[in-house]
C-alpha cells in the first residue's frame, strides 16, 4: 500500500494495510465508541469544548444502541472495505463523526482533515489515539487513519484509487475537484453538496408562548445560526412565518427581540463580521430584486423582508446574523423554493408531519430533514437524505 | 467628476475650515449620490434596500456608504460603457478577486488634476527631477496595468527627467543612479515608490551592500499597504529612519488612497498625520452599529471623495481601522480633518465556508 510520505501526517491511527470489513454495529466497534465517549467525557481539556462534549454524548452506548435498532434487520450486511473521507473545515468536529459512521458501518477509514488548525482536531485525535492504543482495540487501530496532507499532493488520488467508498463533505466546488480523481469501478460515493436551509415558525405560537419558552426558543435559534456564523448548510438563511394575521407582527417582534438579547453579549462580533455582513447584504440587494428594506437597530441583527419567493432563493444566503424573512399564507407556496438544494427545515409551532407529507404529495426535490429549532446542527447517521451507515455497507443477499 | 464640480479642482487643498467644508461636502455628495442613483442600477438597488431618502441628509455621517468589496463582485458603472476610457484593476494578491474601477474622461482627468493640486501644495508647481523607486516594467507591461502601474504613470507627470531606480529584476541600478544624482546635484529631487517595494528593494539591498545614497534635497512620497511591514515589525518611525540612513535626509510623506478613489489622496504631513484635502473626507464608523465616531475613537475607516462620477465610489466603507486625531488644528497648519491609520481589520476570526478543501 501507500508508504508514509513526508507530506502525509497521521494525526491518529496508523497506515492502513488491509481493509478487512466488519459487520455494521459490531460489538467491538460499539464497545470501542463507548470507551472513546467515556475518555472524552472524563478529559478535562475536552470539557472546554461543547462540540467535543457533543461527540462524547453521541458515541455513548445508549445512543449507538438506538441507532443499531434502526438498521434494517432483513438483510445480511457487512462493511464495504476501505472508506475514504474528505471532511470540511467549517465544522471542527465533523471529521470524527464521519469516522465514527465509517466504523459503525464496519469499514476501515482514511479520514482527511482540513489543514485549518482547530484545537478540537488535535484534542480529539489525542484522545482517540489513547483509546486505540489499548490492546483490545488493535483491530480498530488497524482500521483507523486520521490524516492531513496538502491539497496539491497525490494523496487524494491515491486514496481514491484504493477505496470502496468515498465521502466528500462539503462544497460543490470541492466535489467537482475531487471527482477528477477516479474511483475503482465498484466503489460508491456519498457527496454532501452545498445546501440551503430555512426555519418555519408559527407567529401565533410565539406570541402566545410563555416567556420562558420564548427564551428557550431564542437560545435554540441562536445555536442554530449565530453559533456557526450561519455558515453551516443546515443553518437557516430564510425565516418563514405562518399564522394568524393578527398575531404575525407581535410574534415576529417578540421572537427577534429575544434573539437579539440572546446574541448581545454572547456573540463574538469582531469588525470583520460587521463589514462582511454589510457587504453581503448589499450584494444580495443587487442580485435579488425581491429583497426589501433592511430592518436593523445595529449591526448585530439584520432582518430583510422578501417581497416574493422564487426558485433562485436557495442562492440567497445570510451570514453573521443576516436573515431574510417571508410570510407564508399557504404552505403550498413553498413549492417554488423546494428544489434539490433545500436541506433542513427547522420548525416551531408547526406540525412537521403535515409538511413532510407535502414533500411526498407534491414530489418536492428538496427537504431532507424536518427538525425542531435548536437541532439544525445535530449531525447524525441520517443526513442529506442518506442513512450514511447503511450506504457504507454491502448487502449479502441470501435466499 | 460632475461637470458642475470641475471648478472646485482649483481650490487650495487645505484651506477649508470645518463648517464650510462640511457644507461643501454635503452639497457635492448629495449631487453625486443623485447622479449615481440615476445612472447605476446596482447602486440604486442598494440605496433602496437601505431606505435612502435624500431629505434626511444633513451631515456627512447621514450618507449611505457602500462596502469597497463590492467593486470586486460587480462591474459598477454610472456612465455608458462606451465612455469608459480606462479600467483600473486593484493589484490584489494572487488568487484574490481584483476590484474593477471604470473611469470616463471626466473622472480620469479630475483624478490627475486633483493629485497634481495636492502634490503642488507640498512640492510646488514647478516640475522637479524625479526618481521612481520601482521598475519601468510596472508601467510598460500591460498585464501590470494595475493600480501600481497607473500610480507610477500618474505620479511621474509631476516630475521631469524621470528615472527608474530598479531594473527588470528589481535590482537597484546603482551606477546609473549615481550618474543621475551627479547630474542633478544641488537640485531638489522628488522620489516616489510603493511602501513595501522601497523597503524590500531599496532599503534592504543598500543596507546589505553597506552603501548609501546622498540625496540631500529629496522629498519622498510613498503609498501602499503596511501589512508585510507590520509582520516584520517595522513601524513608521523605524521605516523613516531606515530610509534616511540609506538615502540621506529626505522629507518623507506616506500617503493613502484607495484604488477606488484615486486622485483625492490623503498625505501625511511633517507631523506624521494623514490629512484630508477639500476634495475628500473621512469618517470613522463604530463596527457595532456604524455610528460615526468622535475624535480619537477607533473604528472602521469610511472614505469620501467628490471625484468619482463614472462609478459609485464617492462614499466607501473600507476594511481599514483608524481614528480621527483632530480637525483644522494640526500644528502643520493645514485645515481639515487629520487622522491615523491603525492597519487592516483581522480576517482571522472568520470561519471559512464549507468549500475549504484547500485550507
Amino acid at each position: 500500500m501507500i508508504p508514509m510520505g513526508s507530506e502525509l501526517i497521521y494525526l491518529a491511527g496508523e497506515e492502513i494495510h488491509e481493509g478487512k470489513p466488519l459487520p455494521p454495529y459490531s460489538d467491538i466497534v460499539c464497545r470501542f465508541l463507548d470507551d472513546f465517549s467515556a475518555e472524552i467525557l472524563h478529559d478535562e481539556d475536552c470539557k472546554a469544548y461543547p462540540d467535543i462534549v457533543a461527540v462524547g454524548f453521541w458515541a455513548r452506548r445508549g445512543n449507538i444502541k438506538r441507532l443499531k435498532s434502526c438498521l434494517g434487520q432483513e438483510a445480511l450486511r457487512i462493511g464495504r472495505g476501505l472508506a475514504f473521507h474528505i471532511t470540511p473545515s467549517n465544522i471542527p468536529v465533523q471529521f470524527i463523526f464521519s469516522y465514527m459512521f465509517g466504523l459503525l458501518a464496519g469499514n476501515a477509514n482514511i479520514v482527511r482533515v482540513a489543514s485549518k488548525d482547530y484545537p478540537q482536531i488535535k484534542l480529539l485525535c489525542t484522545v482517540l489515539d489513547r483509546v486505540l492504543a489499548r490492546e483490545e482495540y488493535q483491530v480498530i487501530r488497524s482500521m483507523t487513519a486520521i490524516v492531513r496532507y496538502p491539497r496539491e499532493s497525490i494523496w487524494t488520488k491515491e486514496f481514491s484509487a484504493q477505496c470502496q467508498v468515498r465521502l466528500i463533505w462539503g462544497g460543490d466546488e470541492t466535489i467537482r475537484n475531487i471527482r477528477e480523481c477516479p474511483l475503482p469501478p465498484r466503489a460508491v460515493e456519498l457527496t454532501f453538496a452545498d445546501r440551503y436551509s430555512v426555519a418555519l415558525l408559527n407567529a401565533g405560537a410565539v406570541a402566545d408562548a410563555e416567556e420562558q419558552s420564548v427564551q428557550r426558543l431564542a437560545q435554540d435559534f441562536y445555536n442554530d445560526t449565530f453559533l456557526m456564523d450561519q455558515n453551516a448548510c443546515s443553518s437557516p438563511q430564510l425565516i418563514l412565518w405562518q399564522g394568524d394575521e393578527k398575531k404575525l407582527e407581535g410574534g415576529k417582534e417578540r421572537f427577534w427581540l429575544a434573539v437579539k438579547k440572546m446574541a448581545e453579549g454572547r456573540y463574538d462580533f469582531p469588525p470583520i463580521k460587521a463589514t462582511s455582513k454589510y457587504s453581503l447584504f448589499c450584494s444580495n440587494a443587487v442580485r435579488f430584486e425581491q429583497t426589501g428594506n433592511l430592518v436593523s437597530e445595529d449591526n448585530l441583527l439584520y432582518r430583510v423582508p422578501l417581497k416574493n419567493i422564487s426558485d433562485d432563493l436557495t442562492e440567497l444566503r445570510g451570514s453573521f446574523g443576516l436573515f431574510y424573512e417571508y410570510e407564508v399564507k399557504d404552505l403550498k407556496e413553498l413549492g417554488t423554493i423546494m428544489n434539490g438544494k433545500m436541506q433542513t427545515v427547522t420548525y416551531y409551532g408547526i406540525d412537521p408531519k403535515a409538511l413532510a407529507s407535502m414533500v411526498l404529495e407534491n414530489g418536492w426535490l428538496g427537504i431532507d430533514r424536518l427538525v425542531p429549532i435548536g437541532k439544525a446542527l445535530d449531525l447524525d447517521v441520517i443526513w442529506d437524505g442518506y442513512d450514511i451507515v447503511e450506504e457504507m455497507t454491502r448487502i449479502v443477499d441470501v435466499r | 467628476m460632475l461637470d458642475s464640480h470641475a471648478p472646485y479642482l482649483k481650490y487650495e487643498p487645505y484651506s477649508m475650515k470645518a463648517k464650510e467644508k462640511s457644507q461643501f461636502m454635503v452639497k457635492c455628495l448629495k449631487e453625486l449620490t443623485t447622479h449615481h442613483i440615476n445612472n447605476c442600477s446596482e447602486y440604486t438597488r442598494i440605496l433602496q434596500a437601505l431606505g435612502y431618502n435624500d431629505e434626511g441628509i444633513e451631515e456627512l455621517a447621514d450618507f449611505p456608504f457602500i462596502p469597497v468589496q463590492l467593486f470586486k463582485e460587480f462591474e459598477l458603472l454610472s456612465v455608458p460603457r462606451e465612455s469608459v476610457v480606462k479600467t483600473m484593476k486593484s493589484s490584489g494578491t494572487t488568487g484574490q478577486t481584483r476590484s474593477q474601477v471604470f473611469l470616463d474622461r471626466a473622472t480620469a482627468m479630475a483624478q490627475s488634476k486633483c493629485l497634481a493640486n495636492i502634490m503642488a501644495s507640498y512640492i510646488g508647481k514647478k516640475r522637479l527631477p524625479m526618481i521612481i523607486l520601482d521598475t519601468e516594467l510596472a508601467k510598460k507591461d500591460p498585464r501590470m496595468f494595475s493600480a501600481r502601474g497607473a500610480g507610477i504613470i500618474g505620479f511621474s507627470m509631476f516630475g521631469r527627467d524621470v528615472f527608474f531606480a530598479l531594473d527588470e529584476d528589481m535590482q537597484l541600478r546603482e551606477a546609473e543612479l549615481k550618474d543621475y544624482l551627479a547630474k542633478h546635484q544641488r537640485e531638489r529631487i522628488i522620489l516616489f515608490g510603493y511602501t513595501y517595494m522601497i523597503w524590500q528593494y531599496v532599503v534592504k539591498s543598500l543596507r546589505s551592500s553597506g552603501k548609501s545614497l546622498e540625496i540631500p534635497e529629496g522629498v519622498l512620497f510613498h503609498i501602499g499597504g503596511w501589512k508585510k511591514l507590520q509582520a516584520e515589525r517595522v513601524s513608521t518611525k523605524v521605516y523613516n529612519e531606515a530610509v534616511r540612513s540609506v538615502c540621506g535626509n529626505l522629507h518623507i510623506h506616506n500617503y493613502y488612497g484607495m484604488a477606488e478613489q484615486l486622485g483625492s489622496v490623503f498625505v501625511e504631513c511633517e507631523e506624521g498625520h494623514m490629512h484630508c484635502s477639500v476634495f475628500s473626507d473621512i469618517l470613522i464608523r463604530n463596527p457595532r452599529d456604524f455610528s460615526s465616531c468622535k475624535i480619537d475613537e477607533e473604528g472602521l475607516v469610511e472614505l469620501l471623495s467628490i471625484l468619482p462620477s463614472s462609478y459609485p465610489g464617492h462614499i466607501l466603507l473600507t476594511e481599514d481601522w483608524g481614528k480621527i486625531l483632530g480637525e483644522d488644528d494640526c500644528p502643520c497648519g493645514r485645515k481639515g480633518k487629520y487622522f491615523e491609520l491603525l492597519g487592516r481589520i483581522s480576517k482571522a476570526e472568520i470561519r471559512g465556508c464549507s468549500d475549504t478543501y484547500g485550507q
